[in-house]
C-alpha cells in the first residue's frame, strides 16, 4: 500500500510519522506501568535504532556514484576523528562537491 | 530528596531547563536547517517540511524519510521505519520511568511528547546527582522544539535559491548526516557486528526481496544480533 504525494497525500504522511513517533515517545513509561522492559528487549531495541540507519545507508554506498562513495567515507573518517557530527558531515558533502565539480 | 520531591515540574524550573539546552539548540537549529535544504532538494513542499519539523520532531527519521519520497510513499516501509529509528525514544522513557511514576499522568505524556537525546540525557545526568531533572527535560524539550522549526524554516529559505543541488553535493545531506550519527556512536565489537549483519541483510534484500523492504530486513537483522550478543553492563 503506498500513498500519493500529491494532493492531501503529505499531510497523511506527515500525520502517520507524527503518530508513531509520539507512540515511541509514549510507549517506554506506558509499558513500564504494566511490565518492566527486560535486559534483551533493551538490548533488542538499541540494537535496532542504529542498525535501521545502517540498513539506509548501505545501498546507497553500494549504488552511489564516486562521489557519493567518498562523500560517504570522508564523512566516517572525520567523524572517527573528531566526533562531531557537523564537521563530519560538512566534509563528506564537500568532497562530493568538489568531486561532482572535477 | 526523594524520588517523589526530584519529579516536581514548576514554571521556573522549566525556564531554566530551556536556557540551559540553548547552547545545544543552536546546533540543532543547523540540523534542523540541513533537514530543511535536503527535503527541498527531494521535492517536498515547504508546508509539508515545516509541519513534519514541528509534529514528528525526530531528526534522523524525517531525514530516512526522505530516502523514500517519490510520487509514492509505501506505507508498511514508512510506518517501520520511522518506528525502528524512534524506538529509542522507548528506552528513554523506561529509564526516566522511576520519576515519571510519581508525575500525574496529564503531565507525565507531556514532558515525553518532547522528550528526544539532548534533554533525556541531561535529566537523567541531573537525576543520577539527585537533582530535578524534568525542568531540563520539558523546557530543554521546547528549546530544542523550537529550534528544530525554525532551523528547518531557514534551510527551506536558504534552498528556494539553489537550484542543482547535487552539483553541490546536497544529495548528501542526508546520507552524511545519519552515517555520521551511526559513526559517532559507541564502538565495540559487538556494534562492529551489529553494523556488518545489518548491512549485509539491507543488501541481501536490495537485491532479491521487493523494493524498500531492506531497511527493515537490515533494522531487524541488527536488533536480533542485539538481543543474542548482550551488552555488558557497567
Amino acid at each position: 500500500m503506498s500513498i500519493a504525494t500529491s494532493g492531501w497525500g503529505p499531510v497523511w504522511i506527515v500525520l502517520i510519522m507524527a503518530v508513531v513517533t509520539l507512540i515511541t515517545r509514549w510507549g517506554g513509561v506506558f509499558i513500564m506501568g504494566f511490565v518492566p522492559i527486560g535486559e534483551r528487549t533493551r538490548n533488542f531495541i538499541a540494537a535496532m535504532s542504529g542498525s535501521v540507519l545502517v540498513a539506509l545507508l548501505a545501498p546507497m554506498a553500494l549504488e552511489g556514484d564516486g562521489g557519493a562513495r567518498l562523500a560517504l567515507l570522508t564523512t566516517a573518517l572525520v567523524m572517527f576523528a573528531v566526533k562531531k557530527p557537523l564537521v563530519a558531515s560538512t566534509a563528506g558533502i564537500l568532497v562530493a562537491a568538489l568531486y561532482r565539480q572535477l | 530528596m526523594t524520588d517523589r520531591e526530584l519529579s516536581v515540574i514548576s514554571a521556573q524550573s522549566t525556564w531554566q531547563g530551556f536556557r540551559q539546552m540553548l547552547p545545544i539548540a543552536g546546533f540543532v537549529m543547523i540540523f534542523g536547517a540541513a533537514f530543511g535544504l535536503a527535503a527541498l532538494q527531494q521535492g517536498l513542499d515547504i508546508a509539508t517540511i515545516l509541519w513534519m519539523s514541528a509534529l514528528v520532531f525526530a531528526g534522523a527519521s524525517q531525514f530516512a524519510t526522505l530516502e523514500f519520497w517519490g510520487a509514492e510513499v509505501p506505507v508498511f516501509t514508512l510506518i517501520l521505519t520511522v518506528f525502528a529509528i524512534n524506538a529509542r525514544h522507548l528506552l528513554m522513557g523506561a529509564t526516566l520511568y522511576p520519576w515519571l511514576q510519581h508525575v500525574p499522568p496529564r503531565r507525565r505524556y507531556g514532558v515525553m511528547t518532547v522528550a528526544s537525546d539532548a534533554n533525556w540525557a541531561m535529566a537523567m545526568q541531573a537525576f543520577g546527582r539527585a537533582q530535578p531533572g524534568f525542568g531540563v527535560l520539558f523546557g530543554g524539550g521546547l528549546a530544542l522544539w523550537l529550534a528544530w522549526i525554525a532551523g528547518t524554516w531557514l534551510g527551506v529559505e536558504v534552498g528556494d535559491l539553489i537550484s542543482d543541488g547535487r552539483r553541490w553535493g546536497l544529495d548528501m545531506v542526508m546520507g552524511c548526516f545519519l552515517l555520521a550519527l551511526v559513526a559517532g556512536g559507541k564502538r565495540s565489537p559487538r556494534t562492529i557486528l551489529i553494523w556488518i549483519v545489518s548491512a549485509a541483510a539491507s543488501l541481501a534484500a536490495y537485491e532479491y526481496l521487493p523494493e524498500n523492504t531492506h531497511v527493515v530486513i537490515g533494522a531487524i537483522a541488527g536488533g536480533v544480533i542485539g538481543m543474542v550478543w548482550l551488552e555488558k553492563t557497567s
